[in-house]
């Protein structure tokens, strides 16, 4: 590795993020009006009409409550969705071949996707959060645990994004993860409730939803309450983004849905 | 000196079992223009996608400007630039930013990259365009946008895959000077091309892939000497009493008022039109039945069906029959 490598890798590192943070900025009335609507909705409908007879939840205003799980739920789904689209789109119009054909290291490469990816989450996140200071003052317990929280959610989504887009063959492919797995996992990784609140059987097997550990983390950086230990959650976090960069590293090198 | 291009025993069998490339060597020297020509499906662009890195290959070697393939993949693809067959930008993207962000992919940075993308953009006619949708250009405009992006980090090597399909002639022949522009100044190109008058008016090297194979590898001066018969094409003033047969100059009607005059290169017109004033047959224009080339390709790539029978039905045989169509 020669100092002329780093330039170049630099340099397309800024390449790739300039363009997928371009891509979905044009498109920001598909990309980045939606999640914002549906979660003033959600702060509405959930969190003022319905909220309102819940009562509280761990000692908070139910509002209050799923504020973090709202934010979170928004990165999650954002920073996903950016980059299973960009990359997918890019096999379907094939212009992946431009990378493929330059001599960009394929790390660079899902760096550059992940960009993208945490770009898009952390912007609608900002943007959910705005909307969310009309219903519900923002409480900040601990503003370092509440960002590392929401920047390793979006790369830990990113990355999965991306595998998806590896392996999608048509548009239905790349809504199958989002819709069966992504959606059900976040609901039950307690946005709306607290898991203790659930019998003994499915707070453990909510133990099982990595998603869980990310909400619960967050929500600790804002409210200062967690239903498990902060670092064990930031452990189970960094695993899973050890393991998804490898698989995606492993995938781009064997050029698995992108090389004949 | 190292060449351009350096090709050893290239195989490639696509995952459904289908061979595309039999065992393939070529070489192309620095400097050349050169044309790699072939029949629909023969294996043109499974040759280039393995050298540009889209394609990977099944066994053989690949050297370009003296870098490995396999141990200097990087210093393959600095040395590349490649214009692809088929569209393959952004769609959405706009036309400046498709050529800057290829700059980029080569580490050559933003600014540096305008300039470039400028210069080459200006030489293709499509500075005033930097700003559109890539979708809203025409079908030559794209063509061109993608010869801009492949030479924008400088490439010592220039491969097109057939980089002038539907093109229009004035604009092919803009192309044409253009590339040979870029080949004056010591940029090495490939291309492959089903437009033999392209291959014969720009290459002087020229190999002939039929079926996964190589079948000819020469200059165009001696492939074109090897060109035995030319086919004449005969307008006759009026119908004709009788066709001579037998003769030494084969003739064949192909309609009332039509003759075609197979001619040996060591015969010459005058014995035709001999023989054509001895059985009263007035001939109102002549003219050459195709491109010499395209002539010499034809029975090329057909005396190589008959050597090698294919299977009948098969997507080899097919492809082969279009070829010659
Ligand atoms: N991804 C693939 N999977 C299976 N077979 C393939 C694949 N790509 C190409 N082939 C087959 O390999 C053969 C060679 O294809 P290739 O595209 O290299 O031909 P070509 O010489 O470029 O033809 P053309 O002049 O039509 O562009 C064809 O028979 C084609 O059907
Ligand atoms: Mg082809």
């Amino acid at each position: 590795m020669t100092r002329a490598d780093l330039r170049l890798w630099g340099t397309a590192l800024r390449t790739i993020a300039i363009k997928e943070i371009l891509r979905f900025a044009r498109i920001w009335v598909q990309t980045v009006l939606p999640p914002v609507v549906t979660t003033a909705l959600y702060f509405i409908i959930f969190g003022g009409l319905i909220g309102e007879r819940i009562g509280e939840m761990e000692g908070f205003r139910y509002m209050d409550f799923i504020v973090p799980g709202l934010i979170m739920l928004a990165v999650i789904t954002n920073s996903y969705s950016n980059v299973v689209s960009s990359f997918f789109g890019s096999k379907f119009q094939r212009h992946i071949e431009e990378l493929l054909v330059s001599p960009i290291p394929n790390s660079v490469i899902i760096l550059g996707f992940i960009f993208g990816g945490v770009a898009r989450g952390l912007t609608v996140g900002v943007a959910v959060l705005i909307v969310s200071l009309f219903f519900s003052p923002l409480s900040v317990h601990n503003p370092i645990v509440m960002l590392l929280v929401v920047l390793l959610t979006s790369i830990l989504f990113a990355l999965a994004g991306l595998i998806n887009g590896v392996f999608a063959r048509t548009f239905d492919d790349i809504a199958l993860i989002p819709t069966f797995v992504l959606t059900p996992l976040t609901y039950l990784g307690g946005v709306f409730y607290s898991i203790s609140l659930l019998p003994d059987f499915w707070q453990g097997a909510s133990m099982l939803n990595p998603i869980f550990y990310m909400v619960d983390a967050f929500r600790y950086g804002s409210l200062g309450t967690s239903d498990f230990p902060v670092i064990a959650s930031f452990a189970i976090i960094a695993m899973f983004i050890i393991v998804l960069y490898g698989l995606a590293l492993w995938l781009l090198n064997r050029g698995t849905g992108i090389r004949s | 000196m190292t060449p351009a291009l350096e090709i050893r025993g290239l195989r490639k069998t696509y995952n459904n079992g289908f061979v595309a490339l039999k065992g393939i060597d070529l070489e192309v020297s620095p400097g050349s223009f050169f044309a790699l020509l072939g029949p629909n499906g023969a294996g043109k662009s499974t040759t280039i996608g393995i050298i540009t890195s889209l394609v990977n290959k099944t066994a053989g070697e690949v050297r370009v400007f003296g870098h490995d393939l396999d141990r200097d993949p990087q210093g393959v693809k600095r040395s590349i630039g490649l214009v692809p067959q088929e569209f393959n930008f952004n769609q959405f993207e706009p036309v400046g930013e498709i050529v800057v962000n290829q700059a980029g992919y080569y580490g050559i940075p933003r600014r540096e990259a305008w300039d470039r993308a400028g210069h080459y953009l200006n030489e293709l006619g499509l500075w005033d365009k930097r700003e559109n949708m890539a979708r809203t250009l025409s079908g030559g405009m794209k063509r061109r946008l993608m010869i801009a992006r492949a030479l924008v980090h400088e490439p010592r090597l220039l491969i097109l895959d057939e980089p002038t399909a539907g093109v229009d002639i004035e604009l092919r022949r803009s192309m044409w000077d253009f590339l040979q522009k870029i080949n004056d100044d010591g940029r090495s190109i490939i291309l492959t091309t089903h437009y033999l008058e392209e291959a014969e008016s720009l290459c002087r090297n020229i190999a002939i892939i039929d079926d996964g194979r190589i079948i000819e590898n020469t200059t165009m001066k001696q492939l074109l000497a090897k060109l035995e018969t030319e086919t004449m094409v005969l307008d006759l003033v009026e119908p004709p009493l009788a066709v001579p047969e037998g003769g030494p100059i084969p003739l064949r009607r192909i309609d009332e008022l039509t003759l075609e005059a197979e001619i040996h290169s060591n015969q010459n017109l005058n014995d035709l039109f001999q023989l054509l004033d001895n059985q009263g047959i007035r001939v109102q224009s002549m003219r050459n039945k195709a491109n010499r080339l395209e002539e010499l390709f034809v029975r090329m790539t057909q005396n190589e069906a008959t050597r090698s029978p294919l299977t009948p039905g098969g997507d080899g045989a097919t492809e082969q029959q279009e070829g010659q169509a």
